[in-house]
């Protein structure tokens, strides 16, 4: 459309190295200000429907933490290893997310700590533990007594259970008047539910071959 | 060049050498010597919404826009082209620009009609956005819809008529179970009466009280499931009126690739580490991979079984080891082929379908794998390959070679919500992967590219929307990473993807994640289009360096598109032109596919054809392209040669 001249040569000849740059700006401060305005009016529509799953989710995903922290350890398969270094990585981003998500709210921000096999959440209410596919104790307490290929084989289980409780969680968000609106809480739990409904295929699978592969034994 | 251009080579150096130490990177199947400025200039920018710090290399910014008003701080979205026009997506409707003249592009229609994710198409005088959020009104009203179920919400594809571009006219919509996060508009080459579109939507499906016959029942149960299958709309040009949902394709029924991926740097050294202490590697699945311990011993147990017994001594070891191979096929090469391990449904849904017409083939990312689609019967896709990668998180979307011989996947792992280009974050995740595809249709793994630059956990960023650039010969890409900036990159080397141009701002927020940097970048007709999230539209241009020659960039522009939508993804043609001529010579110097003397006399002889009356031009053309049909017998690089003489044959035939 349009054709590099020689004065769009010598431009390149000025800024083609590896320049840092502050640009010349344009008059653009009333946009700047409409801009945060925006930033700040968006955060206004959410429903406690929103707040309830940013605050269970929390924990949720903590949970999911505490699991996949034995995996260095305990796992026989780089595969297992892999899965739960990236859980880890995503979980960990979104829980940030979702901690921020409340603090812009002005609503309680539960902290999770975890201290080995046990997670502590301060803050999240009476959502503590009682959510869709939670471990119970027991679950956590088998998972950290295996190791090798039974590991691999729980934790797959496990985790599987977990993730449906998330997708549950999203469908229930989705399933109220009014909630999901916000674009940051639909655009969160879109991405936690096609991630997660992702991992669980990929779970399956690899549960599959693993017990095909024990079974060829 | 070095003729041509010794100004421009010695300025390149001095600024090389004083401003930054260049660390020289070769390919040496295209000869491409890269010196990516170091320390990288996208490290430790300034934070900033309309002043960010910016760092830019191999290109030039022709402009940046700001939104108009009511667009200003809602989300920008994908961009779709027609004649100068750039049709730009945001969560609160479109915005269409004029950028005939890239410097300043001019504002022609802010259309409010909110619905996220907006991600536009046009075709003809047809307009089509997608919705996907719960708050998009069938009404293009502001206010939302509250209720889980309403009459009143839109979650699908709108369609506008844009005749007149300064007014879209909302013609129809087609209302989908899970609405469309995305969608590909396919133009079948024999088919002039009808466009298709592919939806993809990935968020859950809709009540069936809001729309009748949705269920998100597990299709055993209710086959009628809006799960495990993508939506065929047809649009009748001349009725868009009665656009409808032609057929539902279960594209994904019994998949069962497993979740394996390609080698990594740090897979390729751990095997190196375990062939040097003796483990046992074997093939699998057309990797090596190292054997598991808990299958080493059972399985020498059965060897030694089967040599009567005993402790394994040294050469029993050995004999093991060669055998093992057969073992291995024995015992799992039939599994390959055999598909009765359950039903094996695969996705439930694409994120996004690129499909290129012209070859009939289509490149679906859908959720955990990547598909090749059969595409002639245009409302019944069939799948022909599926990859799954370990490595991959969420299959976002696929872009071809010209040829249709590579399919380069992304990964948009963490939604592209997240900062996923930390420098702890590993290289293979949230990354493209570079696949060569078969004769047999079959697609195999090369490589994987991510943007090289680590970002701050201020900046969301991850591999995101691009298009190739068409530059004769070679097969280059312009790319999104969101906050990460755009990346231009050259994989014409599979094995090798490399970098050669960038742009990148600092943070939008100096204290926090915000939600910015560029959603898509396309290249158009010679301009870099790139749509930034919050702050507007970006417009480049290539400039010449030594990844890429002032020829080459010439010939990319000699290619005009009428329209584009980048998930329709256009063969690119180029007509005979001087510039493409050069591009190829300069190709064979920077792979030393034909002697230095050579190229000189051939670059003489365009020169002298180039200036001379059309009819001795065409006897100089005609007369070279013998020549160098010649030359290309004993060519280093001969294909390159043979394009060369194909080129100049074109030219003369032109005169």
């Amino acid at each position: 459309m349009i054709r590099i001249g020689m004065a769009a040569m010598l431009v390149v000849l000025t800024t083609t190295g590896c320049a840092s740059t502050n640009p010349p700006v344009a008059d653009t401060s009333d946009l700047e200000a409409l801009y945060w305005e925006r930033q700040e009016a968006a955060i206004q529509s959410y429903t406690p429907a929103d707040v309830s799953f940013m605050t269970g989710m929390i924990a949720h995903h903590a949970q999911a933490l505490v699991m996949s922290r034995m995996a260095p350890e305990r796992s026989a398969s780089g595969q297992v290893k892999t899965l739960a270094a990236r859980i880890i990585n995503a979980q960990n981003d979104e829980i940030a997310t979702m901690q921020r998500w409340l603090r812009d709210r002005g609503q309680p921000v539960p902290e999770i700590h975890i201290d080995g096999n046990h997670l502590m959440v301060h803050g999240a209410g009476d959502h503590s533990m009682s959510m869709p596919g939670m471990l119970s104790k027991e679950q956590i307490d088998d998972l950290a007594a295996s190791s090798g290929n039974e590991f691999d084989r729980l934790f797959l289980t496990y985790m599987i259970q977990h993730h449906e409780g998330a997708t549950t969680m999203v469908k229930e968000l989705f399933g109220t008047d009014g909630a999901g609106q916000d674009e940051a809480s639909f655009r969160l739990a879109s991405d936690i539910n096609v991630d997660q409904i992702t991992e669980i295929a990929r779970m399956k699978r690899m549960l599959e071959s693993l017990t095909s592969s024990t079974q060829g034994r | 060049m070095t003729q041509r251009f010794p100004l421009f080579l010695l300025v390149a150096a001095l600024v090389g050498l004083s401003a930054c130490a260049p660390k020289a990177v070769m390919d040496t199947a295209t000869g491409l010597q890269i010196s990516p400025p170091t320390p990288d200039p996208r490290v430790g920018l300034g934070a900033g919404l309309f002043d960010a710090e910016e760092a830019i290399w191999n290109l030039n910014k022709i402009s940046s826009t700001p939104p108009p008003e009511q667009f200003v701080g809602v989300t920008n979205s994908d961009l779709a082209f027609k004649d100068n026009y750039v049709f730009q997506g945001n969560y609160n409707g479109v915005v269409i620009w004029d950028v005939s003249t890239p410097g300043n592009p001019v504002l022609v229609k802010d259309f409010v009609c909110p619905a996220s994710q907006s991600d536009v198409s046009v075709y003809g005088d047809l307009m089509f956005v997608s919705g996907e959020g719960l708050g998009g009104r069938l009404d293009c009203g502001s206010e939302g819809v509250q209720e889980r179920v309403s009459q009143d919400r839109l979650r699908g594809i709108r369609i506008f008529n844009i005749e007149d571009v300064r007014n879209p006219e909302y013609v129809s919509n087609v209302q989908t179970c899970r609405g469309s996060h995305t969608h590909s508009v396919l133009k079948d080459p024999n088919d002039d009466e009808n466009v298709y579109i592919y939806v993809s939507g990935s968020a859950p499906v809709r009540p069936e009280e809001e729309l009748p016959g949705c269920s998100s029942a597990a299709p055993e149960d209710d086959p009628n499931s809006a799960l495990f299958r993508i939506e065929v709309i047809k649009v009748p040009l001349d009725n868009p009126q009665d656009a409808a949902i032609v057929s539902s394709p279960r594209i994904f029924e019994n998949l069962v690739a497993p979740p394996q991926h390609g080698a990594s740097p740090a897979d390729l050294e751990e095997l190196e580490e375990a062939r040097a202490r003796g483990a046992f590697i074997v093939e699998f699945g057309g990797q090596e991979r190292i054997m598991p311990a808990q299958f080493v011993g059972p399985m020498l147990a059965g060897f030694m079984a089967q040599r009567g017994g005993g402790e394994p001594t040294a050469a029993d070891s050995a004999a093991f080891r060669e055998a093992l191979p057969q073992i291995i096929a024995q015992r799992f090469g039939i599994q390959d082929s055999d598909d009765d391990e359950g039903p094996g449904r695969g996705p439930t849904q694409c994120h996004d379908i690129t499909l290129f017409p012209e070859l009939g083939v289509a490149g679906g990312a859908c959720e955990g794998y990547g598909l090749l689609l059969d595409i002639r019967d245009p409302v019944n896709p069939k799948r022909m390959d599926a990859v799954a990668d370990s490595n991959f998180s969420y299959w976002h979307s696929a872009t071809f070679s010209n040829d249709g011989k590579m399919v380069l996947f992304t990964d948009e792992w963490g939604g592209g919500g997240q900062p996923k280009c930390r420098a702890s974050d590993p290289k293979e995740w949230g990354a493209n992967a570079i696949f060569t595809i078969g004769d047999d249709g079959k697609m195999e793994f090369q490589s994987y590219y991510k943007l090289p630059a680590p970002q701050t956990n201020l900046e969301n960023c991850v591999a995101h929307n691009g298009s190739p650039i068409p530059v004769p010969g070679r097969e280059i890409m312009v790319q999104s990473w969101y906050q990460g900036g755009i990346s231009v990159f050259d994989w014409t080397d599979p094995r090798n993807p490399v970098e050669i141009a960038f742009h990148d701002r600092g943070p939008i927020d100096p204290n926090q994640m915000g939600n910015a940097g560029s959603w898509s970048v396309y290249w158009y007709n010679g301009l870099l289009v790139s749509s930034e999230i919050g702050r507007g539209l970006d417009i480049f241009e290539l400039v010449p360096s030594a990844a890429i020659s002032q020829n080459e960039i010439a010939a990319a522009r000699t290619v005009e598109l009428d329209y584009l939508n980048a998930q329709g993804q256009p063969q690119f043609r180029w007509p005979a032109s001087f510039a493409l001529a050069k591009a190829y010579l300069d190709q064979l110097e920077r792979d030393n596919g034909l002697s230095r003397g050579r190229i000189g006399e051939i670059r003489a002889e365009l020169a002298q054809a180039e200036s001379a009356s059309d009819a001795a031009s065409r006897r100089m053309l005609l007369s070279l392209a013998t020549q160098v049909s010649t030359d290309a017998l004993r060519a280093g690089d001969r294909a390159k040669a043979g394009m060369l003489a194909e080129a100049i044959s074109a030219l003369a035939a032109g005169r």
